[in-house]
């Protein structure tokens, strides 16, 4: 590599890198513990003591389950009804004020299945996860600070391609893994910073693309929304809102869209009037039952007032993204060891960056100090010929 | 550049690379056992980071 694009690298690896490296030590600290969030939600919750209501058998009807959360909650609606593949048994009903109010206005209602009853504590927007939840995600901007932390993201990105780059001129007459410990304090962090970020390479590069992927959640919603699912209830859209009191048996319809994809399972379910389904319909989202396509999901739309199913489609691309982004990002897919190798791997992005600002620091100090002696000998000669 | 320059230069990377990039993919398509043939492969970078920064210690220690 000739030394002036060596230069230009080292141009962009400096400046992409200090722009994004203050949010990225922040993205790296509040990341950690989400690593983490179920185990440290299992442990901090407190659970409700199983009930004597047990029923036997197959237990409680989704429509008791949701009569039971609107009595716990008079004044909410719930909005979706989901469940997870952590917790087998419960059912998760998500309340706010109102169908359409801000996505941060909601009640997590944890419910047994087989009782019928709540089984946990609600989550709400408030606490140690949410907060840290939300200085990653967005710095409690709302959608212009996701945005901006995918710029941050995209710049991080751009960091660590000009640091590969810039790796090969450096390291060209030294082994892999050489650290020089006894010439400087400097050169013994640069070979470190080196060192670990060639190591964590691919990590880091996966975790910062599909960081950015995850920032463009709402960008893909957004175009789902206006695309298919626009296309999907278009035979609705004059049809008035329906009132809640007639809607048809929540059960029966999973039935039916479970029938229609027998390979699949329910996730997620959209109650009329909600974002992800129209005024007309329950969206009733099936995922896979593999270990890839339980990542994904497929649409199942039911007429809420007939139960009748009436449409039901794959995901575009771009969703299908999104949904694999996630997993990549949040190293939830391989067991706690695998949250343990993102943990230290996190550890490790953390070490780069502060090595990194250190070079950046004493560099900037070392020119300062050549600048100063600079204009002294400037100065000493100016004055030596007059 | 020729082969030899550019295999001990850029060889350990590449190999890293391939084997985080089998670890993170691995144990998304596959459950089970793949999981734990996904956490090994994983942990070889760990170890090779653990190795050398401990041998970097040993060597200021000195």
């Amino acid at each position: 590599m000739s030394a002036k694009s060596a230069k230009r690298w080292f141009w962009w690896h400096k400046w992409s890198s200090l722009v994004c490296t203050l949010f990225l030590l922040l993205l790296c600290l509040t990341g950690l513990p989400l690593i983490f969030h179920h185990e440290i939600e299992e442990l901090t919750e407190e659970k409700h003591p199983p009930s004597d209501h047990q029923i036997e058998g197959e237990g409680v009807s989704l429509d008791e389950i949701i009569r039971n959360g609107n009595q716990i909650y008079p004044d909410q609606v719930v909005r979706y009804v989901f469940w997870t593949e952590d917790e087998p048994g419960l059912v998760y009903l998500s309340l706010a004020d109102s169908v359409n109010a801000p996505p941060d206005n909601y009640i997590i209602l944890p419910m047994d299945e087989s009782s019928g009853l709540q089984a946990k504590e609600p989550a709400t927007a408030e606490g140690f996860m949410y907060i840290m939840l939300r200085l990653h995600v967005d710095l409690f901007a709302g959608i212009g600070g996701k945005l901006f932390m995918g710029l941050m993201g995209m710049l991080f990105v751009v960091s660590i391609i000009s640091g590969v780059v810039l790796y090969g001129p450096i390291m060209k007459k030294y082994d892999f893994g050489m650290i020089r410990t006894h010439r400087s304090a400097r050169l013994k962090w640069l070979d470190t910073h080196n060192f670990l970020g060639i190591v964590a390479l691919v990590w880091t590069l996966v975790v910062g693309v599909t960081g950015v992927i995850n920032t463009l959640s709402d960008v893909v919603l957004g175009l789902w929304q206006q695309g298919q699912l626009a296309e999907m209830t278009s035979a609705y859209v004059d049809a008035k809102p329906l009132d809640p009191d007639t809607f048809y048996s929540l059960d029966l319809a999973i039935k039916a869209a479970e029938d229609a994809a027998p390979d699949k399972k329910t996730a997620l379910v959209a109650m009329p009037g909600t974002a992800f389904s129209s005024m007309h319909h329950y969206a009733v989202f099936l995922r896979g039952t593999t270990p890839l396509t339980s990542r994904l999901v497929m649409p199942a739309l039911l007429d809420a007032s007939t139960g009748e199913l009436t449409d039901m489609r794959a995901m575009p691309w771009f969703v299908n993204v999104l949904f694999l982004s996630q997993p990549l990002h949040f190293g939830d897919y391989g067991g706690l060891t695998l949250k343990i190798i993102w943990a230290i791997l996190d550890l490790v992005t953390i070490l780069i960056l502060v090595t990194g600002l250190y070079l950046w620091i004493s560099r900037f100090r070392a020119m300062k100090t050549a600048n100063i002696t600079l204009k002294e000998t400037k100065i000493k000669t100016a004055l030596l010929h007059e | 550049m020729n082969n030899n320059l550019f295999f001990r230069l850029w060889g350990v990377p590449i190999l890293l690379g391939l084997v985080t990039l089998a670890g993170l993919i691995i144990a998304l398509v596959r459950d089970g056992f793949w999981d734990i043939l996904s956490s090994f492969l994983m942990a070889i970078p760990l170890a090779i980071i653990g190795y050398c920064l401990g041998r970097m210690g040993r060597e200021k220690g000195k």
